[in-house]
């Protein structure tokens, strides 16, 4: 990579004060990209885009939503009803929130399956961890902010997990809610917060950029780059894959604002908050159903430890777990197309996953709580057994030598 | 590679929340055809219009509508006349006036659904200690939709033999726990329409369901004429994308 | 970067493709542009009046209890609007003046419909303050109008300006009087 020199006079006096050109210039035109990207590593810049318009929608929505008890379920219906086209804001901010994990949920599991978290790609993976861990926390309080039965009643269900911390649970609780039951100061907190986090996501993404620029994108076949014939330039190649990528998102996530608007929403939350009646069946968003499947599974006491507690304790770490993956897998293959035992486990873990998704929007009874508890014992049997014994036992197919000899052998 | 992008579309579709059990024994609402099904459907004005009359001859007595205003109905071809007639048959509260004091005035267009009672446990009082909830997001709050809401309607019968009816309530074959503590709301030419209609009690189910849609999704008909066009314009950039990233891509190979 | 093309393509093929190539990026660019312009709109109109706010554009107003002589403010679009009830010196006056000697030349005919009632909104045309002249009491300025006390403009009774940094007349609102002790203003 050559520092590029620039012609417009401009340009060149802000570039030698502030070389904000030449950064761009070097990440997003001439950055080597590995040239065998399939099209799981589109989801990466498409969780961008999603960030984007959930940022963009969301900064006009608390134009009009006002963050009090009495007023904030009617002042969604108003945003609904009177404000110009906030029908469709409001709708792609709620079926964005949905769309932000699908995208995401890819993303992590492309990951996954091609080794994205090995060395040297660690504190990439562990970055992107805590991008996800932020997302969840953004989404749980925008779920509330309608003021909603569901909103009413996740908020409290999620909340109460904390009084099973050991002697302080009740006071973080109170503290949590700012009274005696979740209420106005909790709304209004939870209003605060849910405008903060994706800007403090927004610096994450930049972060975990910067550590992907530094040890560059992994590939298909999970060797490294050696050469430039491995490569080409991010622009054209990738802009353009990209952009077709986008694009195909946009006609599913348009199908879903304009023609089926509640169909990831539940029915309850069309209910005004009322805090002396429970729906019958609480069930928080589909994303975070299979942590909901982890926390419920917990159905017995350890010792003297009671079961909520190792149920929360459990649920923090399923996604804890997901930072040290990179040292509980030793293998040196990345892909797991060289991987033949550990690409079965790989889908095994898919499967347990949407098991654990199921379960969790069933009620906690009958055959779905040995199911549950069975997902959830292979999920972390997987992380914890499996694959650190896969990576030692395992014999991995022979890796090409480089990407370029891939390329040419296939074509 | 195009495997990738097509299995994502379909986690999307399949990332569904798995539906829940739904509650005891309610029998499922079955499918009715209505006009505002599908990707062009919209509100069949004629049924809107009468659903209109059975809403306020029927159920206001009882239910509020409290998210919708008269001028609202400019949206499904009211005429402002039309809007001030059915605004001024109510009076509503206003004030303070120079006195301090609250007054009566007749309704206008931009003044909400005028409200049966003035708060919830009014509501109670008159109703045997249940409160009948606001219609204005009906078939969005209920699973099921409309389906479900006309199925209620027209889902009052006798109860079996041996089924214990509590006091007050009744049988309903669609309501959960099938006891409802609202009596069955429409008989028979409960109200008279200007058209001619046959006022039974499915026509009336039918009527108040499609009015009830269109309080719970004024923006559907907007939203949908405004889906085709965005939907007709990424198809075209997307295709010019992809023609694209082939055309930039070949020199690679 | 590497190409290794597969076939060898004459050189007329190649700027057919170029050309064609090049077509394509303005004309995908152009239709991309398009897009996101058009779906930038929203977010823009939807900063406009909401149909809530538009419903309430007009106000009626009961103006049998203004004695002559005397002014009530009414809020209309979260605006005050200043209705006065002329007595004829006042109406006197604001006739008599020559409009084309004025800063901003009316006529006190074309300003107030019926002559006893002057209908305007009350703000200063120069920085948006509220003139004072609507009490007995306050200062009516040196033409026996209103008077702000922001910069110092002088209104006549036909609320025109006459002294002062304030480039135009107090705005007359669109109004029309529903009978003959009811106006309604928007």
């Amino acid at each position: 990579m050559t520092t590029p020199v620039w012609t417009n006079p401009v340009v060149r006096w802000i570039d030698t004060r502030l070389p904000i050109f030449t950064m761009m210039q070097h990440s997003a035109i001439d950055y080597p990209t590995p040239r065998n990207l399939n099209y799981w590593w589109s989801y990466g810049s498409l969780a961008g885009v999603v960030l984007i318009i959930m940022i963009a929608t969301g900064i006009v929505l608390a134009m009009y939503y006002t963050p009090h008890t009495t007023m904030a379920f009617d002042s969604v219906e108003r945003i609904m009803r009177d404000v110009n086209y906030g029908w469709l804001i409001r709708y792609v901010h709620m079926n964005g929130g949905s769309a932000f994990f699908i995208v995401v949920y890819i993303h992590l599991f492309r990951g996954l399956y091609y080794g994205s978290y090995k060395a040297p790609r660690e504190l990439l993976w562990m970055i992107g961890v805590i991008i996800l861990i932020t997302m969840m926390a953004t989404a749980f309080m925008g779920y509330v902010l309608p003021w909603g039965q569901m909103s009413f009643w996740g908020a409290t269900v999620i909340t109460n997990l904390f009084s099973a911390i050991p002697l302080v649970g009740d006071s973080i609780v109170a503290w949590l809610w700012g009274g005696f039951s979740v209420d106005n100061p909790t709304l209004n907190r939870f209003f605060s917060l849910h405008y903060l986090l994706p800007f403090v996501i927004f610096a994450l993404v930049f972060v975990h950029l910067w550590a992907l620029h530094t040890v560059k994108s992994n590939n298909p076949l999970g060797v490294d780059i050696k050469h430039p014939g491995d490569t080409v330039p991010f622009h054209p190649y990738y802009t353009i894959k990209d952009l077709f990528g986008v694009g195909v998102f946009m006609i599913v996530f348009m199908g879903f604002v304009f023609f089926a608007p509640n169909f990831f929403g539940e029915p309850d939350n069309y209910i005004p908050a009322n805090p002396m009646v429970t729906p019958p069946h609480i069930v928080p968003e589909w994303y975070l159903l299979p942590f909901y499947a982890i926390l419920r599974a917990i159905t017995f006491n350890i010792w003297f430890i009671p079961a909520k507690l190792i149920g929360v304790v459990a649920m923090f770490a399923s996604l804890f777990i997901l930072l040290l993956l990179p040292w509980l897998d030793r293998s040196k293959v990345r892909s797991a197309r060289y991987r033949p035992i550990h690409r079965q486990f790989f889908w095994i873990l898919v499967i347990d996953c949407f098991i654990l998704g199921y379960v969790g929007a069933n009620p906690p009874e009958g055959h779905f709580i040995p199911l549950g508890q069975a997902a959830t014992a292979y999920y972390f049997l997987h992380f914890l057994v499996v694959i650190p014994l896969i990576s030692l036992f395992e014999r991995p197919r022979a890796v090409p030598e480089s990407i370029s000899a891939a390329v040419l052998k296939g074509s | 590679m195009h495997k990738s992008l097509l299995a994502a579309a379909l986690a999307f579709l399949l990332a569904a929340p798995a539906a829940p059990a739904t509650a005891a024994g309610a029998a499922k609402p079955p499918e009715q055809a209505w006009s505002f099904d599908g990707v062009f459907g919209t509100f069949d004005r004629a049924s809107l219009r009468r659903g209109l009359i059975v809403y306020r001859q029927v159920c206001s007595s009882c239910h509020s509508l409290s998210l919708v205003a008269y001028r609202h109905l400019a949206g499904v071809n009211f005429s402002a006349d039309e809007i001030k007639a059915i605004a001024a048959t109510v009076e509503v509260t206003d004030g303070p006036n120079d006195q301090g004091e609250m007054f009566q005035r007749p309704g206008r267009p931009a003044d909400k659904f005028k409200a049966p009672f003035a708060n919830e446990n009014a509501a109670r009082a008159a109703n045997n200690g249940a409160h009948p909830p606001d219609l204005s997001l009906m078939i969005k709050a209920r699973k099921g939709g409309a389906n479900y809401v006309h199925a209620l309607l027209a889902g009052y019968k006798d109860p079996p033999a041996g089924f214990q009816l509590t006091d007050g309530m009744s049988y309903n074959t669609h309501f959960p726990g099938q006891q409802i503590a609202m009596g069955a709301p429409l008989n028979e030419g409960s109200v008279d329409y200007p058209d001619g209609t046959k006022a039974s009690v499915e026509q009336m189910a039918r009527d108040v369901t499609t009015f009830l849609a269109w309080t719970a999704e004024p923006e559907m008909e907007a939203r949908k004429r405004l889906g085709l066009k965005v939907l007709l314009f990424l198809l075209v950039l997307t295709g010019m994308l992809y023609a694209l990233k082939r055309m930039i891509w070949s020199d690679l190979h | 970067m590497a190409s290794t093309a597969s076939t060898a393509p004459g050189a007329l093929d190649t700027d057919d493709q170029k050309s064609r190539r090049d077509f394509l990026i303005v004309a995908t660019g152009a239709v991309g542009a398009v897009g996101a312009g058009l779906a930038v709109w929203p977010l823009v109109d939807s900063m406009n009046p909401a149909a809530d706010v538009l419903a309430l554009s007009s106000t009626e107003v009961n103006i049998a209890p203004i004695q002559l002589g005397q002014a009530i403010t009414v809020t209309w679009r979260g605006k005050p609007v200043f209705i006065r009830h002329r007595g004829p010196e006042e109406i006197k006056a604001a006739r008599a003046t020559d409009p084309t000697s004025l800063i901003d030349p009316e006529k006190d005919e074309v300003r107030a419909k019926k002559p006893e009632w002057l209908i305007m909104v009350g703000v200063c045309t120069h920085l948006g303050c509220i003139p004072l002249g609507q009490k007995t009491g306050e200062p009516k300025g040196e033409f026996g109008g209103w008077f702000c006390p922001c910069h110092g403009s002088h209104y006549d009774t036909s609320g025109r300006i006459r002294k002062g940094p304030a480039p135009k007349n107090l705005e007359i609102p669109p109004y029309a009087f529903v009978n003959d002790t009811t106006v309604k203003i928007g």
